[in-house]
C-alpha cells in the first residue's frame, strides 16, 4: 500500500535533487559542456594556427570583488586579446576531488591548458599534470619544492611588496596606532603579507601595531564581521584582510567610520573615503605570456615550467598597488609612490634586514636582502604584530 | 569596554542569526516536522532581504522579503513532507540543495555590493544599565525581535489553545484528527511559519549584521540551529541559551585573538560547537523534555 506513493515520491525527490544539482552547476558557471564540438572544427581555424582551448578554475564566486573576480576578469581579457584562444571558466569549485573532475571535463571539452587558481588545488593540479602529459597545468600561488613535470608550473608574485605599501598608508592615518588584520589561514603567503603590512606601517608610524584575527575560512561573512567588530572594539582604526571576499570587512570599517586597506581587488567604489589603498591582481599579462610560450611549443624548460614569481624589479609583478581613496592626501600618495619606486630597484624589499621576530630572534640581519624562497619560508611574525600563529 | 563585554555584545548580535532559525525550527519540530532545509531557507531569506534592500534602499522591506522567501521555502518542504509524505530528512536536504543552487544563481549579481546594515537602536533607559545595558540593549531591531519572539513562542506553545493543538499534533496527530482537528493543516502552518522565521534569521545575517550577500554565506549555521533545538530539548529557554552561547563562543574566538591572547586557532574554531554541545547535553541530562512522539516516529520511519 505504501509502495506506490513512496516510489512516486522518490522520483519527485530525485527530480528535485537533479534540479538542484543543475542549478548548482549553472551557478558555478561551468561552460565545459558546450564547447565539446569545437575541437573538431579547430584544424580549419584561423591561419595563425590551431585554436587553443584554455580552462580557468576558481574556488570562489567570480564576482567576489576579490581574488576570484581578479582571475575571472583576466581570463576574459585573455579571451579578448587572443582571438584564437577559447576560454573556459568554472567557479565555486571546492578544493577537493571536484577540481580534478572539473579539470577532466575541461580536457574532455578540448582544453590543452589548465589554470588551477586556488592555493588548495596544488596537489590535485600536480597529480593531474603527471597523469595527463599532453595537457599543460599551471597552478596559481603554489610552490613546488621537488622536480617539475615537463608540463607543470606555478606562478605568483611578490605579493608582500605591494602589501607593505598598504601598510604605509595605514601607518599614516592611524590615530590609535592599532591596525587590524583579518586573515583566513596561516599559510606562507599570508604570514609574509602580515609581516610586510606591519613593516610597511612601521615605516610611517614606528609604534604601529598590527592585531591579528583569523577566520579559518576564505569567506565566512559572519566570522569576518565578528573579527572586524572585535578588532574595532579593541581600538583598531585601520582594517586590512587576506580573505577571498572583501565586502564584509569594508562595510564594517565604513559603518564604524574607520579606514580599510584592500587586498586582491580594487574595491574603492564600496567606500571611497574609508578606502586608503590596497593591492589588486592584474593577471592578464601573465596569462597571456604563459599562453604564448605554450603556443610556441616552448613551455618545457621555460621559466614558467618552474616556480615563476613576478617582481617589481622585473616590472612583471602581477599584484599592483590599487587606487588611492579620498582620505589619502597628495603628499601621502607621493610618499607611498616614492617607496613604490624604491621597491623597483633590484634586490630591494620590505624585508631588507634588520627584521626581528616577535620573540626577538633576528629573522634577517642588517644588510641582508632575502630571496623570494626565504620570504616564502618565514614562519614567525615580526615584532609589532600582536597575535600568534597556530602551533606557536 | 573589556573583552568579556565585547564577546557578549558580538555574541548576542551573531547569536541572533542562530536564535531566529532555531525558534522557527522549534515551532516546526513541536508540530512533528524537522526541517534540515533550515539552512536553505536562511539562504533564501538572506538573499531576498539583501536583493530587495539593495534595489529599493529600504532595509525593512528587505526583511519582509526575507520572511516571505523563507516561508516559500518552508511551503516547499511542508508540501513534500506533509502532503506528499516524503521522508523528512531527505526532503530537508533537497530543500537545502535547491535553495543553495537557486540562491547561488540569482545571487551572483549581488555579490560584492554592500547595503547599510540595520541601525543600532539603543533602548531608552535600559541601555544605560550598568554592565548589561550595552550588552543587551544596544543592537539592531532584529535582535530585539529575537527577544520578543522567544517569549511569544513560549507563550503560544504553552499558554494558548493553538499551542496545545500544535503540540498535540506533534505527539499524536491521530488524536487531533479524531477530535475534529486538522493535523496536516497545523503541520503545514507550523513549518511555513518556522521557515519564515528562519528567513528573517537569514536577513539578520545579510542586512542586519553583515551588510552584504555572498553565496552560501550561512556556512552551516542553519544546521547549528536545527541541532540547538534538539539539544535544547524543544524548550524555548534552552534554544535561547544555546543560540547565544554559540554566538558568544564564536565572538570570543575573535575577541581573544584581538587581545593577543595565545590560543590555538583550531581550538578556537571548535570552541562554539564544543561549548554549545557540552552545555546542552549537560542540561539535557538533568531531566529534559521528551521528543515529540510524531517527530520521533517520522525520524525513525515509524519504527518507534
Amino acid at each position: 500500500m505504501q509502495r506506490t506513493p513512496r516510489s512516486r515520491l522518490g522520483r519527485v525527490a530525485g527530480a528535485l535533487a537533479a534540479l538542484a544539482v543543475v542549478a548548482a552547476a549553472c551557478s558555478s558557471g561551468t561552460k565545459a559542456a558546450s564547447p565539446a564540438a569545437s575541437p573538431a572544427a579547430s584544424p580549419t581555424a584561423s591561419p595563425a594556427g590551431p585554436k587553443m582551448t584554455v580552462g580557468f578554475i576558481m574556488v570562489g564566486n567570480r564576482n567576489d570583488y576579490g581574488y576570484n573576480q581578479a582571475v575571472y576578469t583576466a581570463s576574459q581579457a585573455v579571451a579578448k586579446a587572443m582571438p584564437d584562444v577559447k576560454v573556459l571558466t568554472a567557479d565555486n569549485v571546492p578544493e577537493n576531488t571536484s577540481v580534478t573532475q572539473t579539470m577532466q571535463s575541461m580536457v574532455d571539452a578540448g582544453a590543452k591548458v589548465i589554470f588551477a587558481t586556488s592555493y588548495g588545488y596544488f596537489s590535485y593540479a600536480l597529480a593531474f599534470a603527471q597523469s595527463h602529459p599532453s595537457v599543460t597545468v599551471l597552478h596559481q600561488g603554489g610552490y613546488q619544492t621537488g622536480a617539475f613535470p615537463p608540463n607543470f608550473g606555478t606562478y605568483w608574485g611578490e605579493a608582500y611588496e605591494p602589501v607593505s605599501l598598504g601598510g604605509m598608508a595605514a601607518g599614516m592615518v592611524t590615530k590609535s596606532g592599532k591596525l587590524g588584520f583579518v586573515y583566513a589561514f596561516p599559510i606562507s603567503q599570508t604570514i609574509a603579507n602580515i609581516d610586510a603590512f606591519e613593516l610597511g606601517a612601521q615605516a610611517t608610524d614606528p609604534a604601529a601595531k598590527t592585531y591579528l584575527v583569523n577566520t579559518s575560512s576564505w569567506c565566512d561573512p559572519l566570522k569576518q564581521k565578528e573579527a572586524a567588530a572585535a578588532l574595532l572594539a579593541q581600538g583598531v582604526d585601520v582594517l586590512t584582510q587576506h580573505q577571498d571576499c572583501q565586502a564584509t570587512v569594508i562595510e564594517a570599517a565604513k559603518a564604524a567610520g574607520k579606514y580599510v586597506v584592500g587586498y586582491h581587488y580594487d574595491a574603492r567604489s564600496l567606500d571611497p573615503s574609508g578606502w586608503l589603498t590596497g593591492s589588486a591582481w592584474n593577471w592578464a599579462p601573465v596569462y597571456t605570456d604563459i599562453l604564448k610560450t605554450i603556443a610556441a611549443g616552448q613551455f618545457t624548460g621555460s621559466r614558467y615550467n618552474a616556480n615563476w614569481v613576478g617582481t617589481f624589479a622585473n616590472g612583471d609583478n602581477p599584484l599592483q598597488p590599487a587606487s588611492f581613496g579620498t582620505s589619502v592626501t597628495p603628499s601621502m600618495q607621493a610618499k607611498i609612490l616614492a617607496a613604490y619606486d624604491a621597491l623597483k630597484k633590484p634586490g630591494a624589499s620590505v624585508f631588507e634586514g634588520p627584521v626581528t621576530c616577535q620573540n626577538g630572534t633576528v629573522l634577517f640581519a642588517a644588510g641582508v636582502s632575502p630571496t623570494y624562497a626565504q620570504i616564502n619560508g618565514i614562519n614567525c611574525l615580526v615584532k609589532g604584530v600582536v597575535g600568534t600563529l597556530p602551533g606557536s | 569596554m573589556n573583552g568579556v563585554q565585547q564577546a557578549l555584545i558580538g555574541g548576542i548580535e551573531g547569536g541572533t542569526a542562530i536564535l531566529l532559525p532555531a525558534l522557527g525550527e522549534l515551532v516546526g519540530q513541536r508540530a512533528g516536522v524537522v526541517n534540515l532545509g533550515t539552512e536553505g531557507c536562511m539562504l533564501a531569506g538572506a538573499l531576498a532581504a539583501f536583493a530587495v534592500a539593495a534595489v529599493t534602499g529600504d532595509t525593512w522591506l528587505g526583511v519582509g522579503a526575507g520572511l516571505l522567501a523563507g516561508a516559500a521555502c518552508g511551503l516547499f518542504h511542508a508540501w513534500l513532507v506533509v502532503r506528499r509524505r516524503a521522508d523528512q530528512l531527505a526532503s530537508g536536504l533537497v530543500v537545502w540543495f535547491a535553495a543553495l543552487g537557486i540562491t547561488s544563481v540569482f545571487g551572483t549579481g549581488y555579490i560584492g555590493r554592500t547595503a547599510t546594515p540595520l541601525a543600532t537602536l539603543s533602548v531608552p533607559w535600559l541601555s544605560h544599565l550598568p554592565a548589561v545595558g550595552p550588552i543587551l540593549f544596544r543592537h539592531d531591531a532584529l535582535v530585539y525581535a529575537g527577544y520578543v519572539l522567544v517569549g511569544a513562542v513560549w507563550f503560544v506553545l504553552f499558554r494558548t489553545r493553538v499551542g496545545l493543538v500544535l503540540r498535540a499534533v506533534g505527539e499524536r496527530p491521530a488524536v487531533v484528527a479524531a477530535a475534529g482537528g486538522h493535523p496536516q493543516l497545523v503541520q503545514m502552518t507550523a513549518v511555513i511559519v518556522g521557515a519564515g522565521i528562519a528567513g528573517v534569521g537569514g536577513a539578520q545575517l545579510s542586512v542586519g549584521y553583515v551588510g552584504n550577500w555572498f553565496n552560501d554565506m550561512t556556512n552551516g549555521y542553519g544546521f547549528v540551529a536545527v541541532a540547538v533545538v534538539l539539544f535544547a530539548c524543544w524548550r524555548p529557554a534552552g534554544v535561547l541559551a544555546g543560540s547565544y552561547l554559540f554566538g558568544v563562543a564564536l565572538a570570543a574566538a575573535s575577541v581573544l585573538q584581538a587581545h593577543g591572547v595565545a590560543v590555538n586557532q583550531y581550538l578556537l574554531d571548535a570552541l562554539p560547537y564544543a561549548i554549545t554541545l557540552v552545555a546542552l547535553v549537560v542540561v539535557a541530562r538533568r531531566g529534559g523534555a521528551k521528543a515529540p512522539e510524531a517527530l520521533t516516529a517520522a525520524l525513525t520511519n515509524g519504527a518507534a
